[in-house]
């Protein structure tokens, strides 16, 4: 998943959505393979990928990466809790940016949530 | 008075208070007793809400955030004997016992395995990312692939 900041990254996964780091491997100068899981689910990596110029992009089509990450192009998929007013609750206190509040959908309840670069997850939880 | 007449916003809140406090104060001799009473008037009702939520009991989550810290800090580096001690355990002997149970391996040999995969690391840390075609096809050997890649 591509983030805009990988050290401010590490830090929201880890200290406020409370991930587990799984690897962390220098990659070179200035740069880390870093991938975190879900606390209940360690078998899903995700990898922590700065967004900058080099192997992946050009100096202009970084910048145009970034600019769509920030406005919230980017949504990376789903993660399951088993309460999610509890966890809504307990991420806002945490900081962590709400784009929609828990609501009752007819697929069950699901908030919207961001990270600190503007990756957006939905979160759902069965339990009314 | 009964929990119930409390509306749902408060008691989640009172709910997430207890475990952010639990997550922020690991370290402490945590009053879990007091904790309850402070947020309801059944110790009972609280601890069932709290395992509803979030799967564990106070205690239990209370524990399962110590090891989790503990793992932390060994991988840091740290004595089994200090690490014991800032997690909040009282003896050497029982963080030893939960630990092996809980985690699988003693903190003796956890620390083992995490410097022989640090090691691993600093040696080959292309070999720690999944599907690396370099690592995979021995474009590493005698190739400087590490300082074009970044």
């Amino acid at each position: 998943m591509y983030v805009l900041d990988q050290e401010s990254a590490f830090d929201f996964y880890t200290n406020k959505l409370g991930f587990k780091v799984i690897t962390d491997a220098p990659m070179g100068p200035d740069a880390r393979w870093i991938t975190v899981s879900p606390p209940e689910q360690t078998d899903f990596e995700i990898t922590l990928i700065p967004v900058r110029e080099g192997m992946n992009f050009t100096k202009e089509s970084a910048e145009a990466m970034k600019e769509l990450v920030k406005k919230g192009t980017f949504g990376f998929g789903v993660f399951q809790c088993n309460d999610i007013f509890a966890t809504y609750e307990e991420l806002k206190a945490k900081g962590v940016e709400f784009t929609k509040p828990p609501k009752e959908e007819f697929y069950g309840n699901e908030a919207l949530f961001k990270d600190d670069s503007g990756n957006w997850f939905s979160l759902v939880s069965n339990r009314k | 008075m009964k929990t119930e007449s409390y509306p749902r916003a408060y008691l989640y809140r009172r709910i997430v208070q207890a475990k952010i406090f639990i997550d922020n104060n690991y370290a402490d001799n945590i009053p879990l007793k007091k904790i309850s009473g402070e947020a309801f008037f059944s110790k009972f009702h609280f601890n069932r809400l709290f395992k509803s939520i979030y799967g564990k009991t106070p205690h239990q989550y209370l524990t399962s955030v110590r090891l989790d810290k503990a793992q932390l800090l060994l991988k840091e580096g740290k004595p089994v004997s200090e690490v014991c001690f800032l997690v909040g355990f009282e003896s050497v002997g029982s963080f030893s016992r939960l630990f092996k149970h809980t985690i699988g391996v003693s903190p003796t040999a956890f620390v083992s395995n995490q410097a022989a995969r640090k090691k691993d690391i600093a040696v080959n840390p292309l070999k720690f990312i999944p599907a690396c075609i370099a690592y995979k096809n021995g474009w590493m050997e005698n190739s400087n692939f590490e300082q074009i890649f970044t």
